[in-house]
């Protein structure tokens, strides 16, 4: 589904990412660990088209299109999506009219009509009960004075409304307490399904006790240095970071 | 010519204008020595250069070179209603006067059921047949002493709204003025005067939409006097939707009594060069009033907003929210002072503007200003410029919705703020419309942000 070729990307004339390979097929679930700023959301920003990330290298092709290529918008019609790891407070445009407009941007995409107002109330409504979200939060502000939390929990709400193919989740986890880590990795789970692949980018192991990778990647500065299985994920937790760099090769002195 | 040779040009002919045309003025006898003083004031001072502090960022220049004429008196104004009909507010009922340069259309004019003892007509005609009823508030708060706009209102006035709300009583439906400014073969002017009462603890909403069309060059010089009884209610909206040829000054004065509770709001979308001035004052305490703006200018439009609230009296509240949305070439002032005098004490005084650019060319000045003189108070005021955020760009292009409507959803929330302040229904999604209608290029988002 997703196939990434020596992907070099810099940010404010730093090189970041030094070259990622990476292949993720269809239904599979990836995770990809590693330390504070080894580059995982500058990968996940890259792959949902953030401008500010320049690609100075490689290629990313998403079903076989060329997704570097696409519009950010257009990446999200095709089926990507990113839960942020900062969601943006969007004050004046409601949760409601926000989701609305995505799901009928995404649907007018792929040919299909707008979705009448009953039909979303119902769909929403579903998927909110599940994040265990409150009635009174579509009305409000797009993630306006939403704690930590909410935030990410409404991340996982619009993945499930929008139904992407291809999920990225960058630190879905992060700031959860354990009650609503274990609902957004329920909500996740729930999605987890035969045709749609997701990218996990976490800092640390627990999300992934919840939701069990195939593929684990550990990214040191910018490379993939290291990828097993869920026991990986496991070890790094038990051990820290600290042997992988041992292991690891040297980082070469960044190109210019 | 010279700006300053200009502005002594059209000076010049404004002072001859009113010789030759004051013996015609109509109005009561007391009227006559207040026109005459005041435009004594104008000529000593002048029109205002840009040397003066209140219009460093405006250049008047532009509007004196036009040789504006009045529109002839008794003339047939040829407006058709139907042209009046984008200037309504949906299914609002109203009653509704309208001015065509000036002039009172009894034609397109109509009353509805209006509560006992509420009177709404032309100042004309009560200048005729009543002048006694208003001669405590005409020329009274509005100051033609040191405002040349003012000066001129008061010396050529002939016509403009009246409304008189009894004590005790409430008027459900809106008022609404509707000035309309044309000009045929020549540039016309014209001094709108109006005069509100409300009595004690009566209610109501008012609205002054003025109106013209491009490309027609027009001059509007208004003035709005309010006085508003102790423990009164009154929802106040000015609506500017002139010719983006036209040059608009508008003036409005609000005494404020014990108790009285007002709302202004004031809504900038037309006109070459618009300026407006609200000035409200609380001589005694416990009022309240919300000043609550939006100015919207594009291309090479210009939008100035003077703002001053007087806490004259202890245990007044102002809440001043004024936002700015600034496409093309466009310029925009916000100046906004707030006085809080030794012995308004328990004032409370919040003022805000925002100033959203959507270009890189267009310009803002944002001056904020609160003087306080009393001690036990609570004043704080703020104001930002800044254009869309990336950040909230890629938020929402990442879920799928495209640039431009990101874009537009973006601004119209930036609008929300100030949108959200209207309590009639019909007036905020009419507000609604024009703000969308007037977003750079393409349809906007639609309506139930
Ligand atoms: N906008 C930016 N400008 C400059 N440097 C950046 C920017 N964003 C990220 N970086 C740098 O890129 C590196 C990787 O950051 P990031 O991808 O956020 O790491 P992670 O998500 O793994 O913590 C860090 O050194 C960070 O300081
Ligand atoms: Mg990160």
């Amino acid at each position: 589904m997703l196939e990434i070729k020596n992907l070099q990307v810099k940010v404010g004339g730093k090189e970041i990412l030094k070259g990622i390979d990476l292949s993720i097929g269809r239904g599979e679930v990836h995770a990809i660990m590693g330390p504070n700023g080894s580059g995982k959301t500058t990968l996940a920003q890259v792959l949902a088209g953030r401008l500010a990330y320049e690609v100075t290298g490689g290629s990313v092709r998403f079903e076989g299109k060329d997704l570097l290529a696409m519009r950010p918008e257009d990446r999200a019609r095709e089926g990507v999506f990113m839960a942020f790891q900062y969601p943006v407070e969007i004050p004046g445009v409601s949760n409601a009219y926000f989701l609305k407009a995505a799901l009928n941007a995404i649907r007018k995409y792929r040919g299909l009509e707008e979705i009448d107002a009953m039909d979303f109330m119902g769909l929403v409504q579903d998927k909110a009960k599940l994040l265990g979200l409150d009635e009174t939060f579509m009305k409000r502000g797009l993630n306006e004075g939403f704690s930590g939390g909410e935030k990410k929990k409404n991340e996982v709400f619009q993945m499930a409304v929008l139904e992407p193919k291809f999920c990225i989740l960058d630190e879905t986890d992060s700031g959860l307490d354990i009650d609503a880590l274990r609902l957004v990795a329920n909500g996740i789970n729930t999605m987890r399904s035969p045709t749609r692949s997701m990218l996990v980018v976490t800092h640390y192991q627990r999300l992934l006790d919840y939701v069990i990778p195939e593929h684990v990647h550990v990214l040191v500065d910018g490379r993939i240095v290291k990828s097993g299985d869920a026991d990986l994920a496991r070890n790094l937790e038990k051990h820290g970071y600290g042997w992988i760099l041992e292991e690891a090769p040297r980082p070469q002195p960044a190109r210019a | 010519m010279t700006n300053v040779a200009v502005a002594l040009d059209a000076k010049q002919t404004w002072i001859a204008e009113f010789a030759s045309s004051e013996p015609d003025l109509a109005g009561p006898a007391w009227l006559r020595p207040i026109r005459k003083q005041a435009i004594a004031r104008f000529e000593a001072a002048g029109f205002p250069t840009q040397k003066h502090e209140d219009w460093r960022f405006t250049n008047l220049a532009p509007l004196l070179r036009v040789p504006f004429k009045p529109a002839i008196l008794g003339r047939p104004d040829g407006v058709l209603a139907e042209r009046l009909e984008p200037f309504s507010f949906g299914v609002l009922k109203t009653s509704r006067l309208v001015f065509v340069n000036g002039q009172f259309s009894p034609r397109l004019s109509y009353l509805r059921p209006l509560p006992e003892g509420v009177r709404v007509a032309s100042l004309a005609e009560i200048l005729r047949n009543d002048p006694g009823s208003v001669e405590k508030d005409l020329a009274r708060h509005a100051k033609y002493e040191d405002d040349a706009f003012v000066a001129l209102n008061t010396s050529f006035f002939t016509d403009g709204g009246y409304i008189e709300i009894p004590k005790g009583t409430v008027v459900e439906e809106p008022i609404h003025l509707v000035f309309v400014s044309t000009s045929h073969e020549m540039p016309t002017v014209s001094h709108p005067r109006n005069v509100v009462r409300l009595g004690a603890r009566s209610q109501a909403t008012l609205i002054e939409t003025y109106a013209g069309w491009a490309p027609d060059v027009t001059f509007t010089n208004a003035v709005t006097e309010i006085s508003a009884g102790p423990g009164s209610v009154l929802d106040h909206y000015k609506i500017q939707r002139e010719s983006e040829s036209a040059y608009h000054i508008a003036t409005m004065t609000v005494d404020q009594d014990r108790d009285s509770n007002v709302m202004c709001h004031s809504m900038a979308f037309g006109a070459a060069l618009s300026r407006s001035y609200v000035h409200t004052n609380f001589h005694a305490e416990g009022g309240s009033v919300a000043l609550n703006g939006l100015f919207m200018p594009s291309g090479v439009q210009q939008a100035d907003n003077y703002t001053r609230i007087d806490h004259a009296a202890p245990a007044c509240t102002s809440v001043e929210l004024y936002r700015g949305i600034l496409g093309g070439k466009s310029r925009g002032v916000f100046n906004g002072n707030i006085y809080v005098r030794k012995d308004a004490q328990k004032t409370v005084a919040r003022q805000t503007n925002k100033n959203l650019l959507l270009s890189k060319e267009a310009f803002v000045d944002s001056t904020p200003g609160l003087e306080i003189l009393a001690d036990d108070v609570k004043c704080n005021h703020a104001s930002t410029i800044g254009q869309l955020d990336e950040n909230a760009i890629f938020y929402l292009r990442s879920r799928g919705i495209d640039e431009e409507a990101a874009r537009h959803i973006l601004t119209y929330a930036f609008a929300s703020d100030v949108v959200n302040q209207v309590k009639v229904a019909p007036i905020r999604i009419k507000l609604d419309q024009l703000i969308l209608s007037r977003l750079p290029k393409g349809a906007g988002p639609g309506e139930g942000l």
